[in-house]
């Protein structure tokens, strides 16, 4: 009784080995830093895990179908763009935020589709799909806003970004629900099921009688939506609609999924290795900066703990 | 946002059925063209309920073809397919599976990361609330499926850590459980020992009962004889014969199946005396144990043994893919030391393995490139490989072993699993190897092919060479082997010389 006990106290440690990852970086830090375990500080932590968070969230449907969206950074830009011109007074009418919000929401689940369709009908490699979506969303992007940034936007739209309920940061509660959402989504549907069948063996799936195509284009559709979504609070936080915002968001997002030990292969992972991967990249990039540790070092150190959770992760799979 | 929804329940459809005096399948004339090849023309079937349709024909035949064109994965370029008297148009699986016919895949395809219930209700998940998945509902028929085949497995478990029989036994039962009105299984018991395949017969036996149609493709003649009603021959994307089973026998069939008489094993090498490679008590911990053999230049030394008698391990030890725990080989008079592969290689070892194309072949590369990569050194000029060289041994050994293909330049993955045998074979044969071990070397390749691979391996070894042939056909290893070493859990069961072994002797050892 005692021995089972113990097993599976083992099995539980090496299967969440990032988990034990994350608690000790907290414990350092905690330590090295006084402000690091401070009320201010992890609500700052969680704001800005927020925004990289929805990213992976779709990141992880992408990725366990066995493709990727090396687009989000730029769908984040437009979706933020075009919400933010709906909800701007300097061009044209300000609309109020029942409109800019789905506006924003509808313009990066359109390229999400797009992604999608290219994928999942036209069977076009998703890296190279979403490499083209890349350039072409920030494209649109620069174009909707003739390349400036898009400000005075309605109060009610900045508290999307900078507003608190009971405390908590508004991006912060957008972000829990949503990921609830998704569990409930990947974990309690059919098509959750179908998302792991894809990517676990796609030919299986399809001869059990999942429409497999219309799960690949259902998920590049979630990314590109969340991703407008992320893009919406980055633009409301900064109060204004920046066309360049989000370069390079896609590799914080993609390295957040494969620390939280998702397969890139597909059909493997969990929504909660996500939340753990996320989280680790905000606190290492606040950790960093409470030490005073420069930014250049901060990249290194940031590549390095990618590589390292992968590693970890094969090492135990052997 | 909407989801892919699949059968939700499982549907009973006895009243769909037709009067029992018609077909409940009746295919007729089917063509199918590939790039390339034609790979069915004009071919029919027809299936009465309740009986059991078994199909056969050597591999590239078209049987598997034929079945993906009646589950909507190909489409057909001619032909007609009547379902309970109506029309049938596929174009998805789905819609077969809706109208009624299921199958069991011949090549195993679950998915290890889910449960066996998310694997067996897989496209037809029963639901709570409308939109998600009912966990509990869903494993307690997944647990009634099971039943159905005496497999007592928790529904929980990740079908990644069955054994590959459970694996086919799950996959059965999934097929089952649609209880659709035709049942399509190709080779359904390819992985399953002889108790398994007992509890497969009694369920096709409850079936036949209950009014369902079963297409039933099997290599094994003995299983079409005990459990088919009718039989329909293809060769060659022809259709041949269908009979009723009770006015043929296995010669016959076999007549039909090669279109001609069918030839015995090709062996015409004497062993010498010399030792080409002793095994002194290798051990693998958790694999085998205690494995003593000498095997002599000119010999093939059989290994047979039931699934997991661990004949696969021991060549694996052998080609140093793992490291034996303790024991010692000798080869060609000296200690083996190798810990890679690679150096197994340079010692002149060569290893076909069991699975060619999870571990022998680079399937979208070409039939030369494929037969090359092991020689590219031997090929070489100031670093850069010579493609005429190359071409050249690649040409004079595809001649050698009669790989047909339309030229060096084709993707193997286009070849038949016989031709693709031959390029695996043909690799290793280019680094001129004096030990030759082959696993499981004519699994799932027609029987012209294998007669050809018989007679290369008589040739091989006359040159003073030596094979060692694990194989768990047994007339295979009774009409190749200079002697026969069955394992059994693990274990050495006993040696026994050409003379001693009979089907008798070598299963008395192995069970």
């Amino acid at each position: 009784m005692k021995q089972a006990r113990s097993l599976r106290i083992r099995i539980f440690l090496v299967e969440n080995g990032i988990i034990l990852a994350f608690i000790l970086l907290v414990v350092a830090l905690t330590f090295s830093s006084e402000f690091f375990l401070t009320g201010p500080n992890i609500r700052n932590v969680l704001r800005q895990a927020s925004i990289n968070g929805l990213l992976a969230i779709g990141m992880t449907f992408v990725i366990l179908t066995a493709g990727i969206d090396l687009s989000v950074g730029s769908v984040l830009a437009f979706g933020g763009m075009i919400a933010a011109i709906f909800a701007s007074s300097s061009l044209g009418e300000q609309y109020p935020l029942y409109v800019a919000l789905p506006m924003g929401l509808a313009a990066g689940a359109m390229l999400g589709m797009v992604n999608g369709s290219l994928v999942a009908f036209f069977r076009v490699p998703p890296f190279v799909v979403t490499l083209g979506m890349l350039s072409i969303a920030r494209g649109l992007t620069l174009i909707s806003s003739d390349g400036m940034p898009v400000s005075r936007l309605s109060p009610e739209y900045i508290y999307v970004g900078q507003g608190m309920v009971a405390g908590i940061p508004v991006p912060v509660l957008i972000f829990f629900g949503v990921l609830g959402l998704a569990w409930l989504l990947l974990y309690q549907t059919p098509f959750g099921r179908y998302v792991y069948a894809v990517g676990g063996n796609e030919e299986a799936a399809r001869i059990s009688g999942v429409n497999t195509r219309m799960v690949k284009f259902t998920v590049y559709a979630i990314s590109g939506c969340l991703a407008a979504l992320g893009g919406i609070i980055l633009s409301a936080r900064t109060t204004a609609g920046l066309p360049q915002a989000g370069v390079a968001y896609e590799l914080d997002a993609i390295a957040a999924v494969v620390i939280g030990g998702t397969s890139l292969a597909g059909g493997q992972g969990r929504l909660f290795g996500t939340l753990i991967g996320v989280l680790i990249i905000a606190v290492v990039n606040n950790g960093l900066d409470l030490l005073g540790v420069s930014a250049y070092y901060q990249l290194t150190f940031k590549g390095a703990i990618i590589v390292a959770a992968v590693l970890l992760d094969s090492m135990r799979q052997r | 946002m909407t989801f892919p929804v699949g059968r939700s329940d499982v549907a009973t459809s006895e009243a769909a059925m037709p009067p029992q005096s018609g077909l409940i399948l009746d295919v007729q004339g089917i063509s199918k063209r590939f790039p390339g090849v034609q790979a069915l023309s004009d071919v029919s079937i027809q299936v009465r309920p309740g009986t059991v349709h078994a199909l056969v024909g050597e591999n590239g035949a078209g049987k598997s073809t034929l079945m993906k064109i009646l589950i909507g994965w190909h489409r057909r370029d001619r032909g007609e397919i009547t379902l309970k008297g109506q029309v049938v148009d596929f174009h998805e699986p789905k819609q077969a599976l809706d109208a009624g016919i299921s199958i069991i895949q011949q090549e195993l395809s679950a998915i290890g990361d889910m449960s066996i219930a998310e694997n067996l209700f897989l496209g037809r998940e029963p639901r709570r609330a409308g939109a998600f998945i009912d966990y509990p509902g869903m494993n307690a028929l997944a647990k009634d499926a099971m039943a159905e085949l005496e497999l007592d497995l928790d529904p929980w478990q990740k079908m990644k850590t069955l054994s590959v029989a459970q694996m086919q036994l799950v996959e059965i039962a999934k097929a089952i459980s649609y209880e659709a009105d035709i049942i399509i299984m190709d080779e359904p018991t390819s992985a399953l020992g002889d108790r398994e395949i007992e509890h497969l017969m009694a369920s096709i036996r409850k079936l036949k009962a209950r009014g369902t149609g079963i297409i039933y493709i099997s290599h094994k003649l003995e299983e079409v004889f005990e459990i088919a009603d009718e039989v329909t021959v293809l060769r060659d994307g022809h259709h041949i014969a269908s009979m009723p089973t009770g006015e043929t026998d296995r010669d016959g069939l076999i007549r039909l199946m090669i279109g001609r008489e069918a030839k015995g094993f090709p062996k015409t090498n004497t062993p010498t005396t010399q030792p080409l490679l002793e095994v002194e008590q290798l051990t693998r911990e958790g694999e085998f144990r205690d494995v003593s053999f000498t095997l002599h230049k000119g010999e093939i030394l059989g290994v047979f043994g039931l699934m997991g008698a661990g004949k696969s391990e021991l060549l694996n030890a052998l080609f140093s893919v793992t490291r034996a725990t303790s024991g010692s080989v000798t080869f060609q008079g000296k200690r083996l030391r190798a810990r890679y592969p690679s150096q197994a290689m340079r010692n002149n070892m060569a290893l076909i393995t069991e699975d060619r194309k999870a571990t022998g072949l680079i399937l979208p590369m070409s039939v030369r490139d494929n037969m090359a990569i092991s020689t590219l050194g031997r090929h070489t000029r100031f670093g850069f490989v010579s493609a005429l060289g190359v071409g050249r041994v690649v040409s004079s050994m595809s001649r050698d072993l009669d790989v047909r293909m339309a030229s060096p330049r084709q993707l193997v993955k286009f070849l038949s699993g016989g031709n693709q045998q031959k390029v695996v074979l043909g690799r290793w044969l280019l680094t001129k190897p004096s030990l030759l071990m082959l696993d499981e070397p004519t699994r799932g390749i027609d029987i012209g092919a294998k007669a050809e691979i018989y007679r290369f391996m008589s040739e091989f070894v006359d040159q003073g060479k030596g094979i060692v042939l694990a194989s768990s056909e047994l007339p295979e290893v009774l009409g190749m082997s200079d002697r026969i070493l069955v394992m059994k859990a693990g274990r050495m069961a006993g040696i026994l010389s050409r003379e001693q072994a009979s089907e008798e002797a070598v299963m008395q050892l192995a069970v």
